[in-house]
């Protein structure tokens, strides 16, 4: 069920220039799902709107969520600025999560691409399968690779070439050789449109998880829509909701 | 003590509803408030036939508030009437529809079907959405059209009216006395107040629809003074809005003029507001003494 309440800091550490790395007790996690997020509310009044934020891990015993995000603003930049102790207010869990079910026991791709990388862990961490991690970064600046690494092979694509395949992460299939049954995916849009493509030319299914300026996040507002392939359950236009909906989809079903 | 409030004959539990299109049709927010504890429950507008609405991004933050220009996307006034309203019927709470329309057609033809649906207590008629480019706000920016369509629809409406008044014109009153003087029932203002962002790192709109709605605290005290603007200007019972975050705010509405109030954006920030205001309402009128909530009713003084 989706509460709002207030978590507790555990910890934070800058993970990577601008990437921050936060631990928080909350009994979200009980409930957390992979591809799943939260939504944290700044303090700061004067921005009033949650932030949606992918749960990049669960603690064992299911009392804490780890997110991992980038400073996109006056809100993440307060979030990073939170010590240990500090209070939060948070609404979760949100969204439908990766189908574990569709990449059970078979060959899998798990590609995050930036800041889409976080929710690959807890996936990796689920998933039983036989798993390939391929993840993208612009430079050497690094983040979550020996997370990834307790779960899977790593495959690494840097812009800058800096470290693994130079190029995006479909050089880094490509260059690898890499073969896969099904995909999950989180990224930026081009390389979510690209692995749209890359899915229907091996005709292999592809999960993408989406993201979008929200509001609510529980449903409501419909500011967070994406057009879909055919006409949509509830809205009954060719729009369905990325924060309840989604965020993931299968990629042939949402015009990208 | 006594919270009732009556609003064109309909008596309503206490005065706390739902600004239209943040609360959908109840369904994602009765998971954290009961729906039983609202005044009335204020649906997302409704069409004659599903509406896809605008392109994303469709929401932005502003300072203390937000823009959205969503753009009306609806799924029809006969998928709604199978399943949101007997959703809604569940409840102990007054149902209102907001409709929307491009034409006055269109608005005829959702009034007409949900004359036959008893559970409707009232009808919300939104002609003063920003975001649509056709229709809609055309009948809420000009005295006359406002009063024509109002009086249209009075022909065929078998609920009350309730005509929902847009900010953006030169003078609220004027508007406000033209849809009483077709027939409304009743007002609610505001609706949202045209906007607009600018991403200067990506030099451009941060909205697809360039322009949008401003909702939020921030907006708060230009709806209070037209609340009380307008309050002095006509007899019919008036709904306000506009950036309610807390029950203070929805007290300071009431006293300068408002027989009810609803909660809009505020719902995304803090998805409780609703009921928090009408208990906060309650304390008030405890602290006070207030035996009833009609002596609250614009009693500000001078």
């Amino acid at each position: 069920m989706k509460q709002k309440q207030n978590a507790t800091v555990l910890s934070q550490r800058e993970a990577a220039p601008q990437i921050f790395d936060m631990w928080i007790r909350t009994s979200l996690a009980e409930q957390a799902k992979p591809g799943q997020f939260i939504c944290i509310y700044p303090k700061d009044k004067s921005t009033l709107l949650p932030r949606p934020i992918s749960i990049c891990e669960v603690n064992e015993d299911k009392t804490a969520l780890r997110v991992v995000y980038r400073i996109a603003g006056q809100g993440t930049a307060e979030f990073s600025s939170y010590k240990a102790g500090d209070e939060v207010a948070v609404l979760g869990t949100l969204g439908n999560g990766f189908p574990l079910e569709e990449g059970k026991d078979k060959k899998v791709f798990l590609i995050g691409g930036g800041i889409g990388i976080p929710p690959m862990l807890q996936l990796a961490k689920e998933l039983t399968a036989d798993k390939q991690v391929i993840v993208g970064y612009r430079d050497d600046k690094l983040f979550l690779k020996e997370d990834l690494e307790q779960y899977s092979k790593v495959y690494i694509a840097t812009e800058d070439g800096s470290v693994g395949t130079k190029g995006n992460v479909c050089d880094a299939i490509a260059a690898n050789a890499l073969e896969a049954d099904v995909i999950f995916a989180c990224g930026p849009m081009p390389m979510l449109r690209a692995i749209k493509r890359l899915a229907a030319e091996r005709q292999i299914k592809a999960y993408i998880s989406l993201e979008e300026h929200m509001a609510c996040g529980v449903g409501a507002c419909l500011g967070c829509v994406v057009k879909t392939k055919e006409v949509d359950h509830h809205s009954h236009v060719h729009n369905a909701r990325i924060c309840t909906d989604g965020p993931v989809f299968e990629a042939e079903e949402v015009d990208i | 003590m006594n919270m009732q409030t009556t609003i064109a004959g309909v008596t309503l539990k206490n005065p706390v509803m739902t600004g239209s299109g943040t609360f959908g049709s109840g369904m994602e927010y009765s998971e954290f408030v009961d729906l039983n504890q609202l005044g009335a429950v204020v649906t997302k507008g409704v069409a004659n036939v599903p509406w896809p609405g605008n392109p994303t991004p469709r929401v932005a933050e502003v300072y203390g508030g937000m823009l959205n220009a969503i753009g009306l996307q609806n799924p029809g006034i006969d998928v709604f009437m199978e399943r949101d309203i007997p959703f809604l019927k569940q409840y102990d709470t007054k149902i209102i529809v907001n409709v929307c329309g491009k034409t006055v057609e269109d608005y005829v033809a959702v009034v007409e079907k949900l004359g036959d649906e008893s559970a409707v207590a009232m009808l919300e008629i939104n002609v003063s959405c920003p975001n649509v480019k056709e229709g809609a706000i055309a009948f809420g920016q000009k005295a006359d059209a406002l009063y024509n369509i109002t009086a249209e629809l009075k022909k065929h409406a078998k609920q009350p009216i309730i005509m929902k008044l847009s900010p953006n014109v030169t003078d609220i009153t004027e508007m406000a006395r033209a849809a009483e003087a077709a027939g409304a029932d009743a007002l609610s203002l505001i609706n949202t107040i045209t906007g607009m962002k600018i991403d200067i790192h990506k030099r451009k709109f941060a909205l697809a629809n360039k322009t949008g709605g401003m909702s939020g605290p921030a907006i708060k005290p230009v709806a209070v003074r037209m609340v009380y603007q307008v309050a002095q200007a006509v007899q019919i019972p008036i709904i306000g809005m506009g950036g309610i975050a807390n029950a203070e705010d929805a007290i300071e509405f009431l006293l300068a003029g408002a027989s009810a109030v609803s909660i809009g954006a505020m719902n995304f920030v803090n998805p409780y507001t609703t009921v928090e205001v009408v208990k906060g309402i309650e304390d008030y009128m405890k602290r006070y003494q207030i035996e009833n909530l009609s002596e609250l009713i614009g009693a500000v003084q001078e």
